[in-house]
C-alpha cells in the first residue's frame, strides 16, 4: 500500500519540483533583470571622466532681456513640453532682475547649478539622485519613488517634477511621469564632445561651458578675468554653475 | 468591589455605532481609491500641486497622523515608562491607536508617491544622508515595536518585558517624531524650514495632538459603548486635562520661539513676516486656526473650572485637533507657497517660472479624497480592532463575569 502510495507521488513530486525549478528560474531572472537593465545605466557613468568637472558661466552682462533661445533649445533638445502651467516643467527659465539699491535691471538664464555637494542628492531616499564623476548631478528614473523631496531641498528652483503623463519623449532624454528630473547639462551631448544645447543657441555667447578642472579651458580663463557669483554661496554647495553680472 | 479587565466591544450598543464606523470607512476607503487610481491614471497634474507646491494636502494629512500616532502613546508611556498605574487600563488602546494613525499616515504617503510602485525600492535602495530613507526605518521599527508591546500587556508570560519595551517604544517614538520634524529642519535652502528646533518642535506638537487624540477616541468608545466602559473621569480626567493643556502651551512655546529665533536672523524676517500679517490664508491660519482654536481656546478650557469636566475635555481635544491641520496646513503649504530667494540683494522683475511671486495652491478632489482616505485607514483600524480584540478595559462586575 505504501509502495503505491510512493509509486503514485514520485512523478507528481517531480513534476512539483521542476515546476518550482521553473519559478524559481524565473523569480530570479526577475528579481535580476532590474539589476542587468540598472547595470546599463549606471555604465552612464562610465562616459564621466573623474579629472573633469563640467561647469558654466553665465555672463547677466552679456543676456538680452528679449532672447529666449536657451529656454527654447533646452525644451527642444529634451524634448520637453511648452510649459503653461505651474505644474509643467521648466529645466531652465529666464529671470529678469533689478537690483535693490542701485535699480540696476539684469537678465539671466537659470538652471540646475550642478553642486559639488549637492542638497536634492543628500536628501534622495533611494540614491536616486546621484551625481557623476564629472560633477553632473542626474536623476536615475528607474530608482526615483516620485517623493519630491529633492524639489523641496533645492535652494534654486531647479529641480522639476513630471506631473503630466509624458506623451513624447527623445530617445536620449527618458523621462517619466511621477519622476523628478532636471537640467542634466545635456549629458548626452557633452559625452560625445559636443556643448549643451542652450549654450550652442545663445547668440550673445553669455554662455560659457567648460572643464573647471582645466586652467587653460576658455571657461577658467574667464571665472580668472571677472568677478562671478555663487548663488546662495552661504550654503556651501559649491555650485558648478557660476555667474557674472548679478 | 468592581475589578477593570481588558474586553473587547463586543456589546449590542456598540454594534450599531460599529457598522455606521464601517461604512464610513469604507466611504472613505474607495474615496481613497478613487483618487490613487485618478492619480495613477492622469499623473500628479489632476492635484491643485505645481512645481512650487510639491507636497500638498495629502501630506498635512500625512504628518499630522504619523506625528499624532507618535503622541498618542503617551498614555502607554505613562503607565509603562512612568510607572503611573492609573493609566494601565487604557495603554492598549494607546498603542493600538498609534498603530492605526500610523499606518493611515504612511497609506497616504506612500500612495500619493510620483511611483508608488517602486515601494520595494524604497525598502531596497538606501541614501543614509536623506532624513526620508531613515523614517522607513523609524516607521517601520515602531510598528514592530508596538506590535511587540501590545504583546507585552496581553501574554502574562511576557508582563516582564512590559516596561522595557514600554522604554523601547518610548525613546523610538521620540527618535521618530525628532527625525519627522527634521524632514524640514534639513531643507536648508527654504526659508520656512531648516532650523534644528524642529525636532522638538514637533516632540512638543505630536504630544498635544495625539493626547487629543486619544481623548477623543477613548471619550467615543465610553459614550458609544457604554455599558461597562471605563471612562475618563474624576480625578484621572482632571490629570488628563492638565497634562493636555501641559502640552498644548510646550507646542505653542517652541512654535514661537522657532518663529522668534527666526524673526532675529535678518534673512528670514521677511518670512516670518509673511506668515505673521501679509500671508492671507496662512496668516489666519497661524492666528485663528494655530494660535487662537488651537491653543488660546484649549488652554482656556483645560486650565479653568466650572461646566461639564467631561465636555469642557472633549471641546478642548477637537480644539487642539483643529489647531494640529491648521498649523500643518500653513507650514507644509505657506513653507513652499513663500518664494525661494536666490537673488540676494535683487527683486525679480520678470520670471519664467514665478520666480519672487507667493504661489497659490488649492488642494482638488484627488488629494481630498486621497488625504482623508488615510482617515479612513486609521479609522477602520480603530473601529475593527476594539470590535474584534480586548484592547479597552470595562468594569468586570457590570458585564456580570
Amino acid at each position: 500500500m505504501n509502495a503505491t502510495v510512493q509509486e503514485r507521488e514520485q512523478p507528481l513530486n517531480r513534476e512539483r519540483r521542476s515546476w518550482l525549478s521553473h519559478f524559481a528560474a524565473l523569480a530570479g531572472a526577475a528579481m535580476v533583470a532590474p539589476g542587468v537593465h540598472l547595470l546599463a545605466i549606471t555604465s552612464a557613468e562610465g562616459a564621466a571622466d573623474a579629472k573633469k568637472r563640467w561647469g558654466m558661466l553665465i555672463d547677466a552682462t552679456r543676456c538680452d532681456p528679449h532672447c529666449a533661445r536657451c529656454v527654447i533649445a533646452c525644451h527642444e533638445e529634451n524634448g520637453l513640453p511648452t510649459p503653461t502651467r505651474a505644474s509643467d516643467v521648466r529645466w531652465i527659465r529666464k529671470v529678469a532682475l533689478r537690483e535693490k539699491r542701485s535699480g540696476r535691471e539684469v537678465s539671466l538664464p537659470v538652471m540646475c547649478l550642478h553642486c559639488a555637494n549637492p542638497p536634492c542628492r543628500d536628501v534622495c531616499p533611494t540614491g536616486a539622485t546621484f551625481k557623476r564623476k564629472d560633477g553632473v548631478v542626474l536623476v536615475d528614473r528607474h530608482i526615483c519613488i516620485g517623493c519630491r523631496y529633492c524639489v523641496m531641498a533645492c535652494p534654486y528652483k531647479a529641480r522639476n517634477f513630471v506631473y503630466a503623463p509624458v506623451r513624447e519623449q527623445r530617445n536620449e532624454v527618458p523621462r517619466g511621469a511621477g519622476c523628478a528630473e532636471g537640467c542634466t547639462l545635456c549629458v548626452h551631448r557633452i559625452d560625445r564632445g559636443r556643448l549643451p544645447a542652450c549654450v550652442e543657441q545663445c547668440p550673445n555667447r553669455a554662455l560659457i561651458f567648460g572643464d573647471l578642472n582645466d586652467p587653460s579651458s576658455e571657461l577658467v580663463q574667464r571665472l580668472q578675468s571677472i568677478s562671478a557669483t555663487i548663488l546662495r554661496a552661504d550654503l556651501r554647495l559649491d555650485p558648478a554653475v557660476r555667474i557674472h553680472g548679478v | 468591589m468592581a475589578e477593570v479587565q481588558f474586553w473587547r466591544l463586543d456589546l449590542e450598543r456598540y454594534d450599531a455605532v460599529f457598522y455606521r464606523l464601517l461604512v464610513t470607512a469604507a466611504i472613505l476607503l474607495v474615496g481613497g481609491g478613487i483618487a490613487f487610481f485618478a492619480l495613477e491614471h492622469e499623473g500628479h497634474a489632476i492635484t491643485g500641486m505645481s512645481e512650487h507646491v510639491v507636497w500638498g494636502f495629502p501630506h498635512v494629512m500625512a504628518i499630522y497622523l504619523i506625528v499624532a500616532a507618535s503622541g498618542v502613546l503617551n498614555v502607554a508611556s505613562i503607565a509603562s515608562v512612568f510607572g503611573k498605574k492609573e493609566y494601565k487600563p487604557y495603554a492598549p488602546l494607546s498603542a493600538w491607536l498609534s498603530l492605526a494613525l500610523l499606518v493611515g499616515g504612511l497609506s497616504v504617503l506612500v500612495l500619493d508617491l510620483g511611483q508608488p510602485g517602486r515601494l520595494t525600492v524604497a525598502m531596497t535602495h538606501f541614501n543614509f544622508r536623506s532624513m526620508f530613507a531613515w523614517n522607513v526605518f523609524l516607521y517601520t521599527g515602531l510598528m514592530v515595536l508596538i506590535v511587540g508591546y501590545l504583546w507585552t500587556m496581553y501574554d502574562r508570560r511576557a508582563t516582564a518585558y512590559s516596561t522595557a519595551m514600554g522604554s523601547a517604544v518610548f525613546l523610538w517614538r521620540l527618535v521618530l517624531t525628532s527625525g519627522t520634524g527634521l524632514i524640514f529642519g534639513f531643507l536648508v535652502g527654504r526659508d520656512g524650514y531648516g532650523s534644528a528646533l524642529m525636532a522638538p518642535m514637533f516632540l512638543a506638537l505630536s504630544f498635544a495632538w495625539g493626547w487629543a487624540i486619544f481623548l477623543l477616541v477613548q471619550e467615543g468608545i465610553a459614550r458609544w459603548a457604554g455599558e461597562g466602559q471605563v471612562a475618563l473621569s474624576g480625578e484621572l480626567l482632571s490629570r488628563a486635562r492638565r497634562l493636555l493643556a501641559i502640552f498644548v502651551a510646550a507646542a505653542l512655546y517652541f512654535v514661537v520661539v522657532h518663529l522668534l529665533t527666526y524673526a532675529y536672523f535678518d534673512r528670514h524676517e521677511e518670512f516670518v513676516h509673511f506668515i505673521v500679517a501679509e500671508g492671507g490664508i496662512y496668516s489666519i491660519l497661524f492666528w485663528i486656526g494655530f494660535v487662537g482654536v488651537g491653543s488660546v481656546f484649549p488652554l482656556i478650557l483645560t486650565l479653568f473650572q466650572g461646566g461639564d469636566a467631561r465636555l469642557r475635555t472633549q471641546w478642548a481635544a477637537w480644539a487642539v485637533t483643529i489647531g494640529a491641520f491648521s498649523f500643518l496646513y500653513l507650514f507644509i503649504i505657506g513653507g513652499q507657497a513663500y518664494p525661494l530667494q536666490p537673488f540676494a540683494g535683487y527683486e525679480v522683475v520678470a520670471s519664467g517660472f514665478d520666480d519672487g511671486q507667493v504661489a497659490s495652491y488649492s488642494p482638488r478632489w484627488p488629494e481630498i479624497l486621497l488625504a482623508l482616505g488615510g482617515g479612513g485607514v486609521a479609522l477602520l483600524i480603530v473601529s475593527v480592532g476594539v470590535r474584534v480584540w480586548p484592547l479597552t478595559p470595562v468594569l468586570r462586575e457590570k458585564i456580570g463575569r
